[in-house]
Formats: C-alpha cells, structure tokens, sequence
C-alpha cells in the first residue's frame, strides 16, 4: 500500500516534497548523463571505425594474439 | 588471484566480456534504480523525527556508499598499474575517476539539500561533508591529471601515485562521525548486530544500495569499452567484434 492517500499528498510530502523531489531529480539527471556520454563516445568511435578502410599497417595496437597486421596482408 | 588480473589485463577479452556484461547489468540496474526509488518515495514510511525529508536517504547513503568503494577500485588499479604496467589497468583507473566524481557530486548536492529541512543549514563545514569534498577533488584531480599529460604513460603513473595517496582519506571519511563531533548520525545499518534502521526503510535502501553498484560497474565497463574503441581503431580484433 502506498503510504500517501493521493498523488498530491505525495507531491507535496507535508511541505518536503520540493527538497525530496528535486534531490531525485538531480541524481536521476546524473544517473542518466553518466549512462548516455559513453554510449555517445562508443558510438561514435565505432562509427569512425567502421567508416575507415580496412586496419593493418603501421598497427602499434594489434592484439599480439592475432598476428601482426602486414603479414596477414601480404 | 593473478588468473583474473591477466583475463582482465586482455583488452580483447575484456571488450567481449564487457559488451555482453553491459548487456545485461544495465536492465537489471535500472529495473533495480526504478524499484529502490518507487518503494523509498512512496511506499516507505516516513521518519517520525524528520518526516518526509528523510526519503533522500535513499539515493545519498548509495551514492556516498558506491563513491567510498569507488575510490578503493581506482587505487587498486593504480597499484596494479604501477607495479605489473598493465596497461587495462590504466583504463580502468581513468574509467572509475569520473562516475566516482559524479557519485561524491550526488551524495554531497542531496545531502545539502536534505540538510536544509533538517539541520536548517545547506552546508556546514562538518568532519563528514568536508572529506566527502576531498574525495570529490580527489577524484576530479585523476580526471584533470589524465588530461593534462601528452604522454599517457606519465599521465596513468601520476593518477596512480595520486590514488593511492588519496586512499589516506577513506578511512578518515568512514570514522569521521566517531571522531569528531558531527552533525551526521553514527552508522545505522550493520553487518553485526541489530541494524538501527527499521526493515520498512532498510529493504528500500538496500534495493538501492544494490542499484548504485550495479551502476557503477556498468559504466565503468562502458566508459573503459568506449577508451578500447578510441584506442584500438586499427587492431583487428576490434574490427572482428564490431563487425
């Protein structure tokens, strides 16, 4: 059972409703922003890789499990 | 022990592992967020000293909570990065600063606003809320610090040897109430003996104490992927798993 007897009652809290609000309002923003930027970043990044031509020279990066990049090319 | 560091240490391995973990902890945090606050905002009964205003205790104590263990993270991966130079820890030490920054912001703005009703003050300058600050330039000095350097390897060894140093302040964060006089009541909940705190306010807490980790892991793996995708554009082991 919900503990208010309306949804007013529960907007308002008995005059604590503006600070208990406004505290989930902020963490619930954060929450979303610290969700959201990395996302954007990742998209983005797999955008960009995706777009570019195909990897292998000058790979300083390559996974050395998977062999060097100019030998598979060749 | 050392089994898990190198799994982890493998920046293929763990790209896999953490686009299939996010996969899943992200519903479930989120699933777990919305009932935490639901049950604590409307379903909990109030507090007969401090009446409604008491509600915020269900996204402060998580947040300061998930910030303090935060930190702890952030200096093990600055251990590791400094004495086995594995470079995934490095990201992970980069990952952690800003979701932990984000967290100690959370924790400090609505335990201002709590304090408002309550204390009749926004701020005071209690042991408390003073070492959650110094945490909070803590954690924004590792973010300032990795960009202020060129070279990465500097920039990580810097962080590292800022993280641990901070870890001094942790303790004192967890203690502060007992040793100094403060306006922050002693622990409620306890892992030995009665927990202060009434089962109707402590299931919604701990719901949310369990949302706020899960958070926590979630974008820190998120924001370590994103590093790894900006990182590693031409390796072809990325390719592979985008594609």
């Amino acid at each position: 059972m919900m503990y208010f007897d309306s949804l007013n009652a529960a907007w308002d809290m008995a005059g604590h409703g503006p600070y208990v609000w406004s505290a989930y309002a902020i963490t619930m923003a954060v929450v979303a922003s610290l969700i959201i930027l990395p996302h954007r970043r990742a998209r983005r990044a797999q955008q960009l890789l995706v777009q570019a031509p195909s990897a292998g020279a000058g790979d300083a990066n390559q996974d050395p499990t998977t062999g060097g990049g100019n030998a598979s090319q060749a | 022990m050392w089994k898990i560091i190198h799994k982890f240490g493998s920046p293929p391995w763990f790209f896999r592992f953490a686009t299939k973990a996010v996969q899943w902890l992200l519903p479930l945090m989120l699933i777990a967020l919305v009932v935490g606050c639901v049950w604590g905002l409307l379903y909990a009964p109030p507090d007969f000293r401090q009446g409604n205003s008491y509600r915020i205790i269900f996204i402060h104590v998580p947040a300061a909570v998930v910030a303090l263990a935060g930190y702890y993270v952030m200096a093990f991966a600055g251990l590791v990065s400094l004495v086995w130079k594995i470079k995934m820890a490095d990201v992970a030490m980069r990952a952690v600063a800003p979701v932990g920054a984000a967290l100690t912001f959370v924790a400090l703005v609505t335990g201002a606003i709590w304090g408002k009703p309550t204390w009749g003050a926004w701020w005071v300058w209690d042991a408390r809320i003073t070492s959650m600050l110094i945490l909070l330039f803590l954690y924004l000095g590792v973010v300032a610090l990795f960009e202020a350097y060129e070279n990465p390897e500097v920039a990580a060894k810097a962080c590292a040897v800022l993280s641990l140093v901070g870890t001094v302040n942790i303790p004192i964060i967890y203690k502060s109430v007992d040793w100094w006089y403060s306006l922050h009541q002693p622990a409620s909940i306890k892992f030995t003996g009665e927990s202060a705190i009434d089962a109707s306010m402590l299931y919604p807490l701990l719901v949310n104490i369990g949302a706020f980790y899960l958070l926590f892991a979630v974008v820190v793996m998120m924001n370590m992927r994103a590093t790894l995708l900006e990182t590693h554009s031409n390796a072809a082991w990325l390719r592979e798993a985008v594609e």
